[in-house]
């Protein structure tokens, strides 16, 4: 462990009745559906740390999931959010942004989702740089349907579609999403909370494709079918195979089942966003002809 | 009438118009592909999402020349999965949205036919359909997505689907097809087909003040009081956009009226019979026909689209024989206007239905006739139009 990892949460002066997160969550739909050691409460706890810190307005921030526990995420979140089908979390939330590009829009869907049947809409989400942050949450297998493999299962777990272990080289994502075109890419886990709460508030100000994969638990399906404890033992897991390297080259941060999970801010770089390049494309083609989007209107609300 | 029903029908009575900076005014020489894209602006779509194919290209084409001029996106997506989502992702933004293709495509746009059906999006796909299955004719008419259309997602829903029969009609449908999503909050499916698509005729596009536009049913009630999926009596629900401040939920999953998921049996009745009923209670309202010598006639001939226009030869050279044959053309498909052609089959000896498939709203006329009337099908695989001699036939061996 070269990293002093910090996982107190209470710099925040805390109430001890409210959970500052609670103005976050849709409380009134609690509990939800995720097991216990499951890490993606985790990630949403952060999430919401990262809205408090980062004070990005609520009112103007939309949450699109794809399908999968993950995809929960958006039933949970008091705020503007999409619940779509399998794998098209992406081209949803591209539809959003560029229909009100004052809306600021986050994905947040799982590995399986966003990297199998969502694969092609994420690559070209990249490529085209949509502002958008994608969250992606990583717990290496098909969670919601029973346990079955996903691109990014490691060679050599089992799962209920592998019995006899997995043989399919997986997906490294922070390398396929670089490679497509995003200018920010970081990786935690549900154990560095505070960094990823830092990571997503970052993405916040970044203007572009970011995506943010967290390294999450599933104590029910992956780690008990690979004998890997519980949520508490991959805490464990989690904070001896970690190790932080900053700007890591991404084909050098593929995972697998047992060895080092490299952790951290890979990619932060500036190139122009899709909305970007279209104004200046329009501008230059079509001169005065070129009538720009006029803004949404907003519809009276009373409060 | 109480007080809020009143107010309710004094908001519909406002008539809205179209944006003149998007209305083309003037007389054009145009084909139907073209035509519906200026419908589409026309009617206030400034928003659309598209992948290529073959014979519906040109509406997105024009689209995409058209619509930076207008203050508007066009994107061309990587997949037809992609295009049928993302438009309504734009219109949870604010926008009126719509996508274009054709039968293999529209095959692929299927589970968001079904997305929107579910959370009620208001949209439009265009399907200027070829011959299939599979890649079939990529260049040739068919008009065999019409089941599709109605059925193509799974579980129960209704949609409502409109079929131009000239480029005429692919703008002033399409202005109607934006118009029947947002009243009814559902995806319309506009039925083209490669002649009607790709034949150039006169369309005449009126000055924006005499086109009528339905605008967004969007929610005016407080923050505490919006239930994004309660209705008022009228089975549609008020909407909000992302962005108002109403943090409010939509999902695919059954869902109560707060937009939560809640997988009950009791939840699932009430929500799927509700989308049912919004548009079957309606039909009389969304149903729009061509009629012609109806009254007396011993055989009417039920077509749409292209096929319209082919029968109409042999519809007139029966007549010259002696034949009293009716015409009936439908312009919705769908919801299928049972009544309708109940009323009728107890008038007449049979229906001749000719249509560019081996037989798809044939069935549904004769389901609707009840066994009240003879039904006939005139099928065609596609790749062409009928022989209207093969029409003729059939309405002779109708009317014996």
């Amino acid at each position: 462990m070269t990293d002093s990892v910090n996982t107190d949460l209470v710099n925040l002066e805390v109430d001890p009745v409210v959970n500052p997160v609670e103005a976050f969550l849709r409380s009134d739909r609690m509990p939800h559906i995720w097991c216990p050691g499951c890490g993606i409460g985790t990630t949403v706890n952060s999430f919401a740390r990262a809205l408090i810190d980062s004070k990005v307005d609520l009112q103007t921030l939309a949450l699109v999931s794809g399908i999968g526990c993950t995809g929960r995420v958006a039933g949970y979140v008091k705020l503007d959010s999409f619940h779509t089908t399998h794998g098209r979390a992406i081209p949803f939330a591209t539809g959003m942004k560029l229909a009100n590009p004052k809306l600021n829009v986050v994905v947040y869907s799982g590995d399986g989702d966003l990297s199998a049947i969502g694969g092609n809409h994420l690559i070209h989400a990249a490529r085209r740089n949509i502002d958008l942050k994608v969250i992606c949450v990583n717990n290496l297998i098909y969670a919601m349907t029973g346990g079955q493999s996903a691109p990014t299962t490691p060679d050599g777990s089992t799962t209920s579609t592998n019995p006899y272990g997995v043989f399919e080289p997986s997906f490294n994502l922070p390398h396929l999403v670089e490679a497509a075109g995003a200018v920010y890419v970081a990786r935690w886990t549900t154990f560095h909370v505070r960094q990823l709460a830092r990571a997503m508030a970052e993405a916040f100000q970044k203007k572009g494709f970011s995506f943010i994969e967290v390294i999450s638990p599933c104590p029910t399906l992956y780690q008990r079918r690979n004998k890997m404890g519980d949520g508490l033992d991959a805490m464990k897991f989690y904070k001896e195979k970690s190790k932080v390297r900053h700007g890591a080259p991404t084909s050098e941060v593929g995972l697998t089942m047992t060895g080092e999970i490299v952790v951290g801010k890979f990619v932060d770089r500036d190139r122009p966003d899709y909305q970007n390049l279209m104004g200046a494309q329009y501008t230059h083609s079509l001169g005065d002809r070129y009538v720009e989007q006029p803004p949404v209107e907003q519809e009276p609300v009373c409060s | 009438m109480t007080p809020d029903l009143q107010k309710a029908d004094l908001h519909k009575d406002e008539r809205h118009t179209a944006d003149p900076g998007g209305v083309l005014t003037g007389i054009h020489f145009m084909d139907g592909d073209h035509a519906c894209c200026e419908g589409a602006l026309a009617a206030g779509s400034r928003f659309a999402a598209g992948y290529p194919i073959t014979p519906s290209t040109e509406v997105v084409e024009r689209f995409a020349a058209r619509v930076p001029t207008v203050g508007g996106t066009f994107i061309q997506m990587e997949d037809e999965l992609a295009a049928s989502i993302t438009l309504q992702g734009a219109v949870w933004a604010g926008a009126k949205a719509f996508t274009v293709t054709s039968g293999p495509g529209f095959s692929l746009m299927m589970e968001h036919i079904g997305y929107a059906a579910m959370t009620e999006t208001p949209c439009v796909f265009v399907d200027v359909q070829r011959g299939g299955p599979s890649t079939g004719l990529p260049t040739l008419p068919a008009q065999a997505d019409m089941m599709q259309a109605r059925w193509g997602s799974h579980g129960d829903y209704e949609i409502i689907a409109l079929c131009p029969n000239s480029p005429q009609e692919c703008f002033d449908l399409t202005i109607k097809a934006f118009n029947l999503a947002e009243e009814y909050r559902v995806p319309v499916m506009f039925m083209m087909d490669e002649v009607v698509g790709h034949m150039t005729e006169k369309v005449v596009i009126p000055p924006a003040d005499q086109i009528e536009v339905v605008p967004r049913k969007h929610t005016h009630k407080s923050v505490a009081d919006y239930l994004p999926y309660g209705t008022n009596g009228d089975l549609v629900p008020e909407m909000a956009h992302a962005g108002d401040g109403y943090k409010f939920h939509v999902t695919g999953l059954t869902h109560d009226e707060r937009g939560y998921p809640n997988m009950t049996p009791p939840v699932q009745d009430k929500l799927v019979r509700r989308l049912q009923n919004k548009i079957l209670n309606a039909v009389d309202r969304i149903s729009m026909f061509e009629e012609e010598q109806i009254e007396g006639a011993d055989v009417v001939v039920i077509s749409y689209g292209i096929t319209s226009r082919v029968a109409q030869r042999a519809i007139e050279a029966a007549r010259k024989k002696g034949l009293r044959v009716g015409k009936l053309r439908l312009i919705t498909a769908w919801p299928f206007p049972d009544k309708k052609i109940r009323e009728l089959a107890a008038k007449v000896k049979a229906f001749v239905v000719p249509e560019l498939n081996l037989g798809q709203m044939v069935r549904e006329v004769e389901r609707a006739a009840s066994g009240q009337a003879k039904t006939f099908a005139v099928s065609h695989a596609g790749g062409g139009v009928h022989n209207p001699e093969d029409i003729l036939k059939v309405i002779v061996e109708a009317g014996r």
